[in-house]
């Protein structure tokens, strides 16, 4: 039998891993001043939402994709000016890459001109992304 | 468009609560026949699907009769995703085993270990964060995207 030291960091270290993931998961963060706007209007040919748009990066092997989906979709029905739109990271890798996504559901928050306000990766809660909305 | 299979959620969550004593009893003992059952397991339930996967069973007739109410469902490809990345670090152990290197061994299985406490206990999803990057990897698309091309954006 080996030391049981390496198993309990292994499993406290995972614990600690597991506990702020699950805090920073599905924050949404803002970017106002940040270089990394992207003017996504002149790339897409699809209209964007009056007020918002919100643009959400998912994948096939993503149980949490389909809850951000359910909830996103909600929101955008309910509130006038809102678009959102789910579309398949493996489809568009060059996007992803340029913007720097790396796990899905990643969602954008565009403003009416197609340029990136924030983004959260994790399902967000429901009152944060009203919040954004309303903001923008 | 292939049919997506849908599973009760709570058992790969319940597989992964059993998934990780044994991860670390092999840790601890080395013992080369539990690695290989717990790599057989990961195999069944990477290829056949988590549903067929002992542990599943196990779930079906002992612990979901005791369980109140119907669970949550879900896809049963991520749940597939992530015993396939448990396959591969048991295998890679299995290769470390017939190597001779403890260190290979200590490592992939610490890796599977803490996938499958991560799952069991925080229902941590290993394909949403594991699986872009490894297509954003292995992809050889161009780096830059041109302009002039218009994304056209079906929904999933």
């Amino acid at each position: 039998m080996k030391s049981l030291l390496p198993l309990v960091s292994i499993v406290i270290g995972t614990l600690a891993y597991g506990i702020w993931n699950k805090a920073r998961s599905g924050r949404i963060k803002l970017r106002p001043n940040s270089t990394l706007v992207h003017v996504i209007r002149e790339k897409w040919s699809v209209s964007l939402g009056e007020t918002a748009t919100m643009v959400q990066f998912s994948s096939v092997f993503c149980a949490t994709c389909r809850a951000t989906r359910t909830l996103l979709e909600d929101i955008a029905q309910s509130t006038s000016g809102v678009v959102h739109l789910d579309i398949d990271a493996e489809n568009y890798l060059d996007l992803v890459r340029e913007l720097d996504i790396r796990s899905t559901p990643t969602t954008l928050f565009l403003n009416h001109f197609g340029v990136e306000a924030g983004r959260a990766v994790g399902v967000p809660k429901r009152d944060q992304v009203l919040k954004v909305l309303n903001t923008l | 468009m292939r049919d997506v299979k849908i599973i009760d959620a709570r058992g790969p969550r319940f597989g992964a609560f059993i998934t990780a004593p044994v991860l670390a009893a092999i840790f601890i003992t080395g013992s080369v026949p539990l690695l290989l059952w717990q790599t057989i397991v990961f195999l069944i339930g990477a290829t056949l699907g988590p549903s067929k996967s002992p542990y599943a069973y196990i779930y079906r007739k002992l612990i979901r009769p005791r369980l109140k109410g119907e669970g949550p469902t879900e896809d049963s490809r991520p749940p597939q995703f992530a015993q396939a990345v448990g396959a591969l670090f048991s295998i890679v152990a299995l290769v470390g085993v017939s190597l001779g290197v403890d260190l290979i061994v200590s490592v992939a299985i610490g890796f599977a270990l803490a996938a499958s406490l991560l799952q069991g206990i925080f229902s941590y999803c290993l394909g949403c964060e594991l699986y872009l990057l490894l297509v954003r990897a292995t992809s050889r698309s161009r780096k830059r995207s041109s302009v002039d091309t218009p994304y056209f954006l079906p929904s999933l």
